[in-house]
């Protein structure tokens, strides 16, 4: 994966969107962003927004992580409701269960913004903060 | 040309495995090359073939220039890092059954306790030669290290398959034990308990603990494929490269291998399994012992059952039943593997495949005929 194929992704994370690419000829969704469509051989594609929603599906207590900040922090693998996985943190780090229902949020770390993600009530309507 | 089933190994050699070699890395990988091409019955002016790891430091001139051979005709290095390992047989192998090469030297030689460290936060970055960017889709969310990373793969087996940590020590006091009566490993006379297991400290909680982490060590490895023609008049029993495969699978990652939509199976593992099973005729239960790479504990369960030696989710009591002892069904690492003979990237595990094909293993398994290598991502079988 190359810089320049992800940078719309975290442009996307710049205004509180989280982007997957679409491919515009077959409607596959991808992600991590790759330049081509595995299924049709594709290089044109959409940024698509996601709604946030999604499950854990893996998670590790990452413990004096090296950045960008130190303290312990809660790495998780989400499948998200559109049928792609996506690596992130969550802001909880006991009680975490596979399975259990998450929403994304964007927060600063050390002056960079990144998707989190936190739990949410199986229906709740998504909030994005901003 | 002749068919890959038609090359052997035919020499190997080793340094001592250390936690401070106090030597350069080309003088580890000379030292090894030097005792393989010896233990082959070759002088280095036989050899005209060099394979090595895309990640190995040792510049194929610099190593030539100090062994004394005089033209190599052909290179290769394979990719990733210990998940080439076993892929440098088949393409050390391919070389030599299509004429480009007669004799290949392979090498693999690293300081990587008393150099750069694989295990230190940071280091997984470099070494997947990622780029220093504030921003990236992996490292920045607190995968640093190689321990944090593929604990996240191994957590949906463990999930799925109520598999405890307790299980994975009980992979690991096995280990310890072909270690603790192997003179060349690291941890010789040092075997272990299930409650010392149980007692080292959290790496990565619930998935590893200190003790299901593969070593940090110095040393280098050498390897010396040719034909089988030519290995019936070399010194040593041939050690034939009955099967050899690799596995790079589309949608995955050779670090953040995270995107297949069932992670409780090891998709590569079986995928190169099945092809070794297609290409040598052979059957999981023909295998006399079985080299698994395992950079942690738990990898050795899941390709156990990938490679069909049990059912899914059966390796902890496949395990617990004693099958993978020197005594069991099916001999597992029986030189310690990389927890407690040396972590030379997974090479060590290939000499030892070769000692158990000549019957010269310090934990010789009597008759063993039929020895499996797996990386997951490559591997091979060798026959007697």
């Amino acid at each position: 994966m190359g810089i320049l194929d992800e940078t719309f992704f975290w442009e996307g994370v710049d205004q509180g969107k989280l982007l997957v690419q679409k491919c515009r000829d077959c409607g596959t969704l991808r992600h991590p962003p790759l330049p081509m469509c595995a299924q049709c051989q594709s290089l044109h594609w959409d940024a698509m927004q996601l709604s946030g929603k999604g499950k854990i599906y893996s998670w590790v207590i990452s413990k004096h992580p090296s950045q960008p900040d130190a303290a312990a922090r809660t790495v998780v693998l989400v499948d998200l409701e559109e049928g792609v996985r996506i690596v992130s943190n969550l802001e909880q780090s006991t009680g975490i269960e596979i399975g259990m229902p998450v929403e994304v949020v964007f927060r600063e770390i050390d002056g960079v913004r990144f998707p989190q993600f936190r739990p949410r009530e199986p229906n709740s309507a998504l909030e994005i903060t901003q | 040309m002749i068919p890959l089933s038609n090359t052997a190994i035919v020499g190997i050699g080793q340094t001592e495995f250390s936690k401070r070699s106090g030597r350069s890395e080309l003088q580890l990988a000379a030292e090894a090359s030097i005792a393989a091409i010896r233990d082959a019955g070759l002088k280095p002016s036989d050899i005209d073939g060099l394979v090595t790891f895309t990640q190995d430091t040792n510049d194929e001139l610099e190593l030539i220039s100090s062994l004394g051979i005089e033209q190599v005709r052909w290179t290769a290095r394979t990719p990733y890092g210990g998940a080439g390992s076993c892929a440098t047989i088949q393409v050390a192998a391919a070389a030599v059954a299509s004429g480009a090469a007669k004799a290949v030297l392979i090498y693999r030689a690293f300081n990587e306790r008393s150099g750069f460290r694989f295990g230190q936060p940071g280091s997984a970055n470099a070494y997947a030669g990622g780029v220093d960017t504030p921003r990236s889709m992996h490292f920045s969310y607190g995968l640093d290290t190689p321990a944090k990373i593929f604990s996240l793969w191994y957590q949906p087996y463990m999930h799925h398959f109520g598999v405890t940590n307790e299980d994975l020590g009980r992979y690991v006091v096995v280990a310890r034990q072909h270690a603790a009566t192997n003179p060349a490993a690291w941890f010789f006379n040092r075997p272990i308990t299930l409650n010392d297991h149980q007692q080292s400290r959290w790496v990565v909680e619930p998935m590893l603990r200190l003790l299901d982490c593969c070593q940090e060590s110095d040393g280098g490895v050498a390897i010396i494929v040719t034909t089988l023609d030519r290995a019936r008049d070399l010194p040593q029993r041939p050690a034939r490269i009955a099967a050899a495969s690799q596995a790079n699978l589309g949608n995955s990652s050779n670090l953040f291998n995270y995107y297949r939509p069932h992670l409780e199976v090891f998709a590569e593992a079986r995928a190169s399994g099945d092809d070794l099973w297609r290409q040598s005729g052979l059957q999981p239960n023909d295998i006399d012992v079985a080299m698994i790479y395992e950079n942690f504990s738990p990898v050795v369960f899941m390709s156990l059952e990938a490679h069909g030696f049990c059912k899914p989710g059966e390796a902890k009591d496949f395990i617990k039943s004693g099958a993978i002892g020197l005594a069991g069904q099916l001999p597992v690492n029986t030189n310690g593997g990389l927890l407690g003979e040396g972590y030379i990237h997974g090479m060590n595990n290939i000499t030892e495949a070769v000692r158990q094909i000549r019957g010269t293993a310090a934990n010789q398994i009597a008759d063993a005929e039929n020895v499996l290598v797996s990386v997951g991502r490559s591997g091979f079988i060798l026959q007697k």
